[in-house]
């Protein structure tokens, strides 16, 4: 990596050029987008969030051991956003089932 | 994405985007907000942030020890903020001593500062393994350190994030603020690497 020519005349270098891309997929810039932007405005609180999200990371790897799957971050923050924001009474969890149900049955081409 | 194919209704992809429009639906959040955020975070914020920091601390000893002392005093004079920063704490490498990063909880990190972390920090055997035995890990990762270097990890929290000020690469005696921040890698503000050498 030769970060000095990649710097040279720039003091916004993206991340990616002193490291690796971000998000591998655009699901998980939203899933993350998503939960900062709840704590913003402390719709979610960041703490609760993130106590969730040391469950649901510790009972990941629990279960990757037996299986050998690939660890995804993301995977697990999601699962700890979803149970946020249900344990918070924010959005009924039959509300989100009900709504990946009609949304994973659309035409194809219509799941933009 | 493609729009080839079907997704279920337990893929990744169908769940945040039926999340975020019954929460953009209750008013609870702001669509463009979110795309506001992952902008910031793919493009704006990252390592240079941080290492422009480490550059100033090699080259105005005043402004090093303030960073040691009181970093949220340093960050909020320079109007650092956001995500994640609410109290760090910048641990100083000098020779015997060596300092690296971990959170062994989730990811816990100094984002405003270094962007946000490499898969590597996240994963399960870089957490519980360089708490266990760093300089194993450290060596894998392609920093050898002498048996006499004293090695101290420090776990992350959310009430505390860390970043290492690594050593100045010697022979870069009169480089400018610009010119040592480019040596300023990500890996070695968490303390994984030394400073790149010329």
């Amino acid at each position: 990596m030769n970060s000095v020519s990649s710097l040279e005349g720039s003091n916004v270098e993206p991340p990616r050029q002193n490291g690796e891309l971000v998000f591998r997929e655009p699901w998980e810039a939203r899933a993350f987008g998503l939960a900062v932007a709840l704590a913003e405005t402390e719709a979610l609180s960041w703490d609760f969030f993130r106590k969730n999200l040391i469950v649901e990371v510790a009972a990941r790897e629990r279960s990757l051991k037996d299986s050998g799957e690939a660890w995804s971050y993301y995977e697990s923050w999601l699962v700890a956003l979803e149970s946020s924001v249900i344990d918070g009474a924010i959005v009924k969890k039959s509300s989100i089932v009900d709504r990946c149900v009609s949304y994973a049955a659309r035409p194809h081409g219509h799941d933009h | 994405m493609s729009h080839d194919h079907s997704y279920s209704a337990r893929s990744p992809k169908i769940r945040i985007e039926a999340l975020e429009d019954l929460l953009v639906e209750k008013g609870l959040v702001d669509r463009s907000r979110i795309d506001n955020l992952i902008q910031k975070f793919e493009t704006d914020v990252g390592p240079m942030i941080g290492a422009q920091l480490v550059a100033r601390a090699w080259t105005d000893p005043e402004f090093r020890n303030r960073l040691l002392d009181d970093a949220d005093d340093v960050l909020s004079k320079e109007n650092i903020s956001g995500a994640e920063i609410e109290h760090v704490e910048v641990k100083a490498n000098e020779p015997g001593v060596h300092n690296v990063v971990v959170c062994t909880l989730c990811s816990c990190y100094p984002w405003a500062l270094l962007g946000l972390p490499p898969s590597w920090y996240k994963s399960p055997e870089y957490r519980s393994r360089v708490v266990r035995e760093p300089r194993k890990v450290l060596a894998e990762m392609g920093l050898d350190l002498d048996e006499e270097t004293k090695l101290q990890v420090w776990d992350s929290s959310s009430e505390t994030r860390f970043l290492v000020l690594p050593e100045r690469p010697s022979g870069t005696e009169n480089f400018s603020v610009a010119e040592l921040a480019a040596l300023v890698t990500r890996d070695s503000m968490i303390g994984v690497a030394r400073a790149e050498t010329l």
